[in-house]
């Protein structure tokens, strides 16, 4: 666990782009349409990923082994042979996680100087 | 839909295969979801902008990836590494080096306004095809003419200038109000010389050059307006040049008024002011060559006798540039060529030797997915880092060696001494390194990038066994060419500097020191105000121990200064101008030739008895001068004939040897002798004896202190300028082809080591690929000597593979630069046997480890894995 965890170390601060993919792949495998659109809901449309840029992070985050692409596929009615989807790997989890921890840290390192909400 | 898939096209390939038909399927429905034209339109703007971006930075992920694995694979082979890099560094230092001294001197515009259509005009008479203008001729032929916006004339002056720590002797110029406008340039400080102080009686003006100002006057803001001593005469300053302003030549150090006078107009014959014209705009330069010839022919009518032979000429400021001097740039610049090809050939030698070893590697790659742009891309990653590295460190090597070759730069030129290593000359270095990283890692990268496939996983470590190399023996035998042409063309260079340096100048030059000093024509224009000064100089000299003897001439042979070319008639003919009836003059003190050691071969030389008011006049002339102007006739038949010459009649008393006045390299032309004290008061004042020339018993540069001593004593206003041992004045009229030669000879080795490194690599290699074959050979009886005939074979026909061409190629080079040669032919037996010799050494010595490799391998060890 301890190399898991200094190898996520490694990778921080994530790219905002990285992050949300991330999130996006961490509950479901997606496809990378359905990934635009799972952030895209979840920032209530704020963030809306260009193809060129999901596809970029998507290559880079497949190279540091953050997700893979699953063998199997995940039975949907949905499914359309040309797409290509995407997992999560242990190792993006704990990257996921370490970021997620360094954010919080900041977030109540800016708390304490007044900066941010206190937590109610 | 088909724009989105050709946009797409930006990205790299292997991006593009991997998720371009999914970006395709994003893209055509977010169209679909935009709806109207307006939304359709700002979907396709966002989504140029986003390609753009993205493209360029997945090719740049790519590129720091590639680099990251460059660095690690070259890291683990740093011998190899190390290698590359010397050999491109080598061959990029050695061609920009010459290219920036080529470029400075050749090429580059020169640093004034349009310099295209500035031009210089001339006299032509036969035998001299630039001859400056005399005053009345450039008139006559300037003031109608149409081509030129605008003419300034020059002639060039040395003054002695007071008001410094020490009196100093300073080139400078004296110039018409024209010439600065017509270069085009402005004044750092102050103004120019404006019409009306270029006149008789106009108060004394000069300009200073940035370095004297700053030398001299430490950079003085206040400079304008203060009082200078030159000559004495009094000048105020009126402006300072800019820096970089060199004009006419580098060593100009300050400019004032020319004055012209009224006995300046009237001599057809008296060739001394050089003009700078500039053209109009759409004239062209031949154009202005018919205007001025028609000009000269009218001329030519109007005054027959005068004007007999003389003609026009006009050449491009660019163009003051000897035939020799270019033609030795030149050759560097091809000798440098040679070094970069056996450079870049041995670079791709080692590249396809390494990709040879590397195919299993790339052929692992290729199987677990990596597409064939990528490794096209991976491996010209590679041989550009190699080739950048490479060429930094050969800007680094230029930059070093350029200064070695500042004694190439033609001293005759507006420009600075020294070329500098600048943009240009980066922009230069950078695009041959490109080159080089591509063309020569292209090599390999078709090679290996092409049919890698899984061929290369089937042969295991055999890869490329057994095979021929046709493209790696070929790159071999070009390096064997280029270093044959090097190696011919350095040995004829040598050849020709070692006759040249055997030529005897007519005089003894060692134990005899040189000085100036500028005999200002205000104070020393009278012959008795002359002759009380170098007797004074000249007794205190001569008793200073360890002296020879001492004298002062007009001027030192091989000097700076070798004009002085005047007309002359023999026996009773009267002087017809505009002939090559032509000889050189020379004022002298007694003791002139005893001093220089130029041999008496009849009569005697100038006496104290030889004095103004005792006539006739005594002339001694060289042997050549008696062979041209009476031919057949000895030495001594030439004694008390009459010839007239510099303004007077006078019979010859006596016959020197002849002198290479002019250079080593040049045929020694008619010279004359005169007393100095047998002139007129005043007269020919541009040829009275200015420099001391002193015999020694011991090193004469050690007495300089001591001469320095006395002409303070006997004048603290007179500078003494140009101290040098005569040794040093003609190892200097040497000194643009030694330059060049160290130069071509330091490429000749490199070339020679970098040949004789390919070919000890590429046997190497064979051997080592063919190890299994020659083990089985042995096993199956084959002696020692078998195996050394196989590899010797295969090196000696490689050898005469390259020998044959590399050959003719000499030829054709020492050809081209037979004007360098002084007489050696281009098909010099001993140099190319001794280049043939050389280059069949170095393909042998190359042999050696590979054959002893070779006669090593263990017959059993290759049958067993067989």
């Amino acid at each position: 666990m301890t190399d898991l965890y200094r190898e996520a170390e490694a990778l921080l601060p994530l790219p905002a782009a990285t992050f949300h993919i991330l999130m996006a792949v961490a509950d479901d495998d997606r496809h990378g349409y359905a990934i635009i659109q799972e952030i895209a809901d979840r920032t209530g449309g704020t963030l809306r990923l260009s193809a060129g840029t999901l596809y970029r992070s998507i290559q880079r985050m497949l190279e540091q082994g953050l997700i893979v692409e699953p063998r199997q596929r995940p039975a949907r009615d949905d499914d359309d042979e040309r797409r290509r989807y995407y997992r999560i790997t242990p190792l993006g989890t704990a990257v996921a996680k370490a970021e997620a921890r360094r954010l919080e840290d900041l977030v109540n390192m800016a708390r304490a100087r007044g900066l941010a909400p206190r937590k109610v | 839909m088909r724009a989105y898939r050709w946009l797409l096209r930006l990205y790299p390939a292997s991006f593009r295969h991997e998720y371009g038909a999914e970006m395709a399927a994003m893209f055509a429905r977010r169209l679909r979801d935009a709806g109207g034209p307006v939304s359709r339109l700002s979907v396709w703007t966002s989504t140029l902008g986003e390609v753009v971006a993205n493209a360029s930075l997945v090719h740049f992920d790519i590129l720091r990836q590639d680099l990251r694995y460059t660095m690690r694979t070259l890291a683990r082979t740093p011998g190899f590494a190390m290698t590359a890099i010397l050999i491109v560094a080598l061959g990029i230092g050695a061609t920009t080096a010459a290219f920036s001294v080529t470029d400075f001197v050749l090429i580059r515009p020169l640093p004034f306004a349009a310099p295209d259509r500035l031009v210089k005009l001339y006299e032509r008479i036969p035998g001299f095809s630039r001859l400056e203008l005399s005053a009345p001729n450039y008139r006559d032929w300037t003031q109608a003419n149409r081509s030129y916006e605008r003419i300034g004339l020059y002639h060039l002056t040395t003054a002695n200038m007071l008001g410094a720590a020490e009196p100093l002797s300073v080139a400078g110029a004296a110039v018409t109000a024209g010439l600065f406008p017509t270069l085009g340039v402005q004044p750092l400080i102050g103004r120019f010389i404006v019409d009306g102080e270029d006149r008789t009686g106009a108060p004394g003006v000069v300009l200073l050059s940035y370095r004297l100002w700053q030398t001299q006057f430490g950079g003085d803001p206040g400079i304008l307006g203060r009082r200078l001593t030159l000559d004495a005469e009094s000048y105020s300053v009126i402006g300072v040049m800019p820096r970089e302003f060199r004009f006419p030549f580098s060593g100009t150090q300050l400019w004032i008024a020319m004055r012209f006078g009224e006995q300046d107009d009237a001599d057809r014959n008296n060739y001394w002011l050089y003009a700078v014209g500039r053209l109009r705009a759409g004239v062209t330069i031949d154009q202005a060559r018919v205007e001025m010839q028609t000009m000269a022919a009218r001329s030519r009518q109007q005054y027959p006798k005068e004007n007999a032979n003389v003609d026009a000429a006009v050449f491009r400021l660019s163009d003051e540039v000897s035939e020799q001097s270019r033609l030795l740039l030149l050759a560097l610049c091809g000798a440098a060529g040679c070094v970069l090809l056996i450079a870049c050939a041995n670079l791709a030698n080692l590249l396809l030797a390494r990709a040879l070893g590397r195919r299993r590697e790339l052929a692992v790659r290729t199987a677990i997915g990596a597409g064939r742009e990528r490794m096209v891309r991976q491996l010209l990653t590679e041989s550009l880092l190699l080739a950048a590295a490479g060429g930094a460190l050969g800007v680094a090597v230029a930059r070093t060696a350029v200064p070695l070759l500042n004694r190439l730069v033609p001293l005759t030129l507006p420009i600075a001494g020294v070329p500098a290593v600048d943009s240009r000359v980066l922009l230069f270095a950078i695009a041959l390194t490109a080159i080089t990283g591509v063309a020569f890692g292209l090599a390999p990268v078709l090679s290996a990038g092409g049919d890698a496939g899984l061929a290369a996983l089937h042969e295991g470590s055999r890869s490329g066994g057994g095979r021929r190399e046709p493209l790696r023996a070929a790159l071999v035998v070009a390096e064997i060419i280029a270093s044959v042409v090097l190696l011919v063309s350095a040995g004829l260079l040598i050849r020709a500097l070692w006759t040249i340096q055997a030529v005897d100048p007519g005089f003894k030059a060692d134990h005899v020191l040189t000085l100036g000093t500028g005999l200002p024509a205000r104070q020393y224009g009278k012959v008795a105000a002359r002759e009380a000064f170098y007797s004074r100089v000249l007794s205190e000299v001569r008793a200073l121990p360890g002296v020879v003897n001492a004298a002062y001439g007009s001027y030192v042979p091989l000097g700076k200064m070798r004009g002085g070319l005047w007309p002359v008639a023999v026996d009773a003919n009267p002087i017809v101008p505009g002939t090559r009836d032509i000889a050189f003059i020379r004022f002298v003190t007694p003791g002139y030739f005893a001093t220089f050691g130029i041999p008496i071969k009849a009569g005697r030389e100038i006496s104290e008895a030889d004095v103004q008011d005792r006539e006739p006049f005594a002339a001694i002339v060289s042997e050549s001068f008696v062979k041209r102007y009476w031919p057949g006739k000895t030495a001594a038949s030439a004694l008390g004939r009459h010839i007239t010459f510099g303004f007077a009649g006078r019979v010859v008393v006596g016959v020197a040897g002849d002198v290479k006045m002019r250079g080593l390299e040049r045929q020694a032309e008619p010279q004359v002798y005169l007393s100095h004290r047998q002139v007129a008061d005043d007269g020919i004042i541009g040829y009275i004896p200015r420099s001391l020339a002193v015999r020694t018993a011991a090193d004469p540069a050690a007495f300089a202190p001591a001469i320095r001593a006395i002409i303070r004593r006997v004048d603290p206003t007179l500078p003494v300028s140009d101290v040098s041992r005569l040794t040093e004045i003609v190892e200097d009229d040497t000194a643009s082809r030694q330059a060049q030669l160290r130069v071509i000879g330091a490429f000749a080795v490199i070339a020679f080591v970098l040949a004789g490194i390919g070919i000890h690599g590429l046997l190497s290699f064979a051997v080592s690929q063919r190890a299994q074959e020659i083990g089985v050979r042995m096993a199956l009886g084959a002696q020692g000597r078998d195996i050394l005939r196989l590899i010797v074979w295969r090196t000696f026909r490689l050898a005469l593979a390259g020998i044959a061409p590399g050959l003719a190629l000499a030829y054709v080079s020492g050809r081209a630069m037979q004007a360098l040669l002084f007489g050696i032919a281009p098909s010099d037996i001993p140099t190319y046997s001794a280049a043939v010799g050389l280059t069949l050494l170095m393909t042998l010595a190359g042999t050696v480890l590979p054959t002893l490799r070779a006669l090593r391998v263990d017959p059993i060890a290759s049958i067993r894995t067989e």
